[in-house]
């Protein structure tokens, strides 16, 4: 490795940046200013004069909700909820609002950079780093084949990035959304349904006459639109069971708080099926009509009683009991509520099986007040050229992972360390990643491997709006747009109210930033691969798709950025083997696992330690907002949740500011305490995002602790890959 | 004559500071400032512990103490909304000392700033910034002296509370109890 010296492990974000743009050359002035006057052609209004409201979808969480925002002389000032769109209906949290933090953060990569030595990257033009990056991508794709080339993504922006994958013929792909975190609930439904619950939850927490909640922390998760049906579900009456060793915003709501045991949620989603099963607490008729294995499943959770889970929960097997009754007496109207971040203890496709099997003993499925079936509007293909490839995958994830459906980052990492991956064949060795949008030090647990993988890369290019610790691994960074200066892919989610929505620059790109469109297109046009992205600017894709569906740009501009059409019911039917709801999972069995889920006692702290458990806030999203100015005034930094007995014990108090240290030794930051009974004894909570280490974020550095560099272990799934990270036991140091 | 008032449902409202963010945008409050604020109140009974969230900001008081203390009569009631004009006021503060609920603060062009309500959008077809956002529905804003509007309505139907009653300044901010039932801790 002759270019070791360039990805030392020294805190590489301390990074200084020699120079600005102008050192990048007169010549790459020029050809900015001629792309910036392309770029202009891009707006969808001239919002360069006068006051405009232009809609779009949001970015700053996942949700993609729909925004209408307001320019004023080419400066975008506002951001409000755009009524007219089915999942904002003209209202947002504070991160939907608190965009424009992100669009004019002053941190904001400015230009792209190469890595010039061991901490210093020089500023450079677009020509130059895009022929520094397609020259390495050809030498890698030349020596290694394509499949050694590997996307690390997040997002809709990623979308030309896969594009490009095809292009070069590469299916190694992964992204942190999977094993990280809801992966593990949509494979466990897969199972059992044949389908998920959607990445918009599908679920009518607006009717549903009685909800159960396994953690699922909303109202500090502000998915919007999940957010507005729960509280509507509120309002309403419903009645809500909250199993949490935290009392959350929504336990606080909630008729019952079962302040679980962290680990044994398994034991209690058993004996909850016990209950419903032998009490005759079940949707008979649904199971009768649709699923197959109910005797197998009634003799299976035969002893697992309410008094058999009662020890390993620490909850009262009259509490199990009685919230199992008042589940299965408000069918047809009641749910237990998927999740979402699934990634806890490393059996998380069993949970989430159990889970599904729960919500079809209540015969959830397809009810309009529990998992309702989406309709949705189909977004005509653009005539992309056939790529001239076969794809490949650097190793074979379905030999792994044979009931899985995407390639956990975790593999990717692995398979960047000789003789790291195991489980699988490996047929070429990963010598190039491409991370679009994702900070996978943060966002993937034992960072340090990370740090490893990167030292055997011939090339690693991050593209991104703003610094982060990943950054400080890049050979060369490139400049992303934000979500308001771009177009990209539009949103078309299944849904009860079946909608497409634009996603359009309200303002011109910042700086020297150019969309991911562009940047994936340049890239393939210096692989001779151009003819793959047959388009001039993407908005002739979407003008191409919207005109397919008998609409145009100017046409679902005039509708509020929006296309709806009226909600059919899909018929059910279940995608699984059997055609049916598996209740007992022969293909699993089939593979090697538990055709059903069983109880696995998962190990508890010692003496001293406490689980570390984290979560949101409602005013940011992971460390992608934790530098943003309007954001951080409402939430600054985030705190140590410590019970009053373990404070008393520690000798913490509240405000005092202490580190905390794994059992492998891995210190955090220090991080302010904040001494509450709304958490147990044994664990201890922080909100996920903070702790940054890069000095470029002038407002975050150093600001609260990284749950995530704690998160050394992790019990990986064996049936999808999911990294289980509730694991981690923390102790306090002073 | 309207006399304007606004209802926080501690039902639903999940702090989540929606509100504002949004007042600040449609204000322009400056950096480092609000009009309105959430807050957390833990307590705890016989039943276990008891969490109230909810939004707040200026009470816009019948009996206004800030009103009554303002030397150049800067501080004023119109339809039921606490204004100030910011031309008569001196930044003399008696009114920051004089509010019970902390309502109010001096903004760097040295006057007093608080929550208007959004009065510049009454008799518009918008709601104020933080009621219109309000992803939770919590808030709503409303003619009190209107008995068909949804805050009368609701003020009729719900039961509820006024912060610092003790103060007698009758507050036009209304929290409506949870209509939610906790299970009882003993079982």
């Amino acid at each position: 490795m002759t270019t070791i010296t360039r990805r030392k492990f020294i805190d590489l974000t301390k990074s200084a940046i020699i120079g600005g743009a102008a050192v990048a050359g007169a010549s790459a002035l020029l050809s900015e200013t001629a792309a910036s006057a392309a770029n202009d052609k891009e707006l969808a209004n001239d919002a360069s004069q006068g006051e405009w409201v232009i809609p779009s979808y949001c970015d700053v969480c996942f949700m993609a909700c729909g925004i209408n925002v307001t320019v004023k002389n080419g400066r975008a000032i506002k951001i409000e909820g755009n009524p007219e769109h089915p999942i904002s209906r003209g209202k947002l949290c504070p991160r939907g609002t608190g965009g424009l933090g992100q669009l004019y953060d002053p941190d904001r990569l400015k230009t792209p950079l190469i890595r010039t030595g061991t901490d210093q990257f020089k500023a450079v033009s677009w020509q130059e780093a895009l022929k520094y990056v397609a020259d390495k991508m050809q030498t890698i794709i030349d020596t290694h084949g394509p499949e050694s080339m590997a996307l690390l993504k997040h997002g809709k922006g990623a979308n030309q990035f896969v594009q490009l994958w095809h292009a070069i013929g590469s299916k190694t792909e992964g992204h942190p959304s999977y094993a990280q975190c809801r992966g593990a609930r949509d494979i466990g439904w897969d199972l059992t349904f044949g389908k998920g619950p959607g990445a918009i939850e599908r679920v009518g927490l607006d009717q549903a006459e009685v909800v159960a909640f396994i953690g699922g922390h909303l109202g500090e998760n502000m998915h919007n639109v999940t957010v507005q049906d729960y509280t509507t579900g509120l309002r309403k009456g419903s009645k809500h069971i909250v199993v949490d060793p935290r009392y959350s915003t929504t336990a606080s709501k909630a008729k019952h708080w079962l302040p679980i045991r962290p680990g044994t949620d398994m034991a209690l989603l058993l004996a909850w099926i016990h209950v419903l099963i032998y009490e005759d607490l079940y949707d008979r008729e649904f199971i009768e009509n649709n699923a197959t294995g109910f005797d197998a499943l009634k003799q299976h959770v035969k002893q697992m009683t309410p008094e058999w889970a009662a020890p390993y929960t620490g909850l009262k097997a009259a509490d199990i009991r009685r919230t199992a009754q008042e589940l299965g007496k408000a069918i047809p109207n009641a749910l237990l509520y998927p999740g979402r971040r699934f990634a806890w203890y490393g059996d998380d496709t069993q949970r989430a099986r159990a889970m599904a099997i729960i919500n079809a003993l209540l015969g959830a499925w397809g009810n309009e007040s529990g998992v309702f079936l989406g309709d949705k509007i189909k977004v005509p293909k653009f005539p992309y050229p056939k790529s001239h490839h076969k794809a490949k995958h650097a190793f074979e994830t379905k030999e792994k992972y044979p009931l899985g459906n995407s390639t956990p980052v975790q593999d990717i990492i692995d398979a960047t360390i000789p003789g790291k991956f195991k489980g699988a064949t490996q047929n070429a060795p990963i010598k190039g990643w491409m991370v679009y949008s994702t900070n996978l030090m943060r966002s993937v647990p034992n960072p340090d491997l990370i740090a490893e993988a990167v030292q055997h890369l011939d090339l690693m290019v991050v593209i991104e709006t703003m610094p982060a610790e990943i950054t400080g691994y890049a050979d060369v960074i490139l400049p992303d747009t934000t979500y308001l200066e771009r177009y990209d892919v539009m949103n078309a989610p299944e849904w009860r109210e079946p909608f497409v929505s634009l996603r359009q620059p309200v303002v011109k790109p910042l700086y020297q930033s150019k969309p991911s469109w562009w940047i994936a297109k340049q890239l393939a046009e210096r692989l001779g691969l151009g003819e793959q992205f047959n388009y001039g600017n993407f908005k002739e894709v979407i003008e191409y798709q919207l005109q397919q569906m008998g609409s145009s740009i100017k046409d679902i501009n005039e509708k509020g950025g929006v296309l709806k059409k009226a909600y059919v019911k899909p018929k059910m039917k279940f995608k699984t083997d059997s055609g049916k709801v598996e209740l007992y999972s022969k293909p699993m069995e089939k593979a090697g696992y538990d055709p059903m889920p069983r109880f696995i006692n998962h190990s508890h702290p010692p003496d001293n330690y406490y689980r570390l458990l984290y979560g949101r806030t409602p005013q940011h999203t992971f460390s992608r907002t934790s530098n943003n100015a309007m954001l951080l005034e409402l939430f600054p930094e985030n705190e140590i949740w410590v019970n009053p007995e373990i404070a008393k014990v520690q000798g913490v108090k509240n405000g005092d500011y202490v580190s905390l240290k794994n059992k492998n030794g891995v210190k955090s930051n220090r991080i302010k305490v904040r001494v509450t009974k709304r958490i147990r004894q044994d664990c201890l909570y922080m909100a996920h995002g903070f702790g940054r280490t890069d000095r470029r974020l002038t407002k975050s550095f150093e600001v609260g602790a990284d749950d995530n560099g704690l998160l050394t272990d992790y019990e990986i799934d064996p049936i999808m890959g999911s990294t289980g990270s509730q694991v981690n036991f923390v102790t306090f140091v002073k | 004559m309207p006399s304007y008032g606004m209802s926080i449902d501690l039902t639903t409202c999940v702090a989540c500071d929606a509100c504002v963010l949004a007042c600040k945008m449609e204000n322009k409050v400056p950096d480092g400032y609000a009009r309105d604020w959430t807050e957390e109140i833990l307590t705890e009974d016989n039943k276990g512990l008891n969490l109230e969230l909810f939004s707040n900001r200026c009470q816009h008081c019948e009996d206004a103490p800030c009103v009554s203390v303002c030397p150049t009569e800067a501080s004023y009631i119109k339809d039921g909304i606490v204004m100030i004009n910011k031309d008569l006021c001196v930044g003399c503060r008696q009114c920051i000392s004089g509010c019970p609920y902390g309502a109010r603060y001096l903004h760097p062009g040295s006057y007093v700033d608080k929550c208007t309500f959004c009065e510049h959008r009454t008799g518009t077809d918008r709601k104020p910034a933080c009621v219109e956002v309000c992803p939770t529905s919590s808030l709503v804003f409303g003619d009190l002296e209107d008995p068909k509007s949804e805050i009368s309505d609701l003020l009729q139907k719900r039961k509820y509370k006024v912060l610092k009653k003790e103060k007698n300044t009758k507050p036009k901010y209304y929290l409506l109890l949870p209509v939610y039932n906790k299970a009882s801790k003993a079982s």
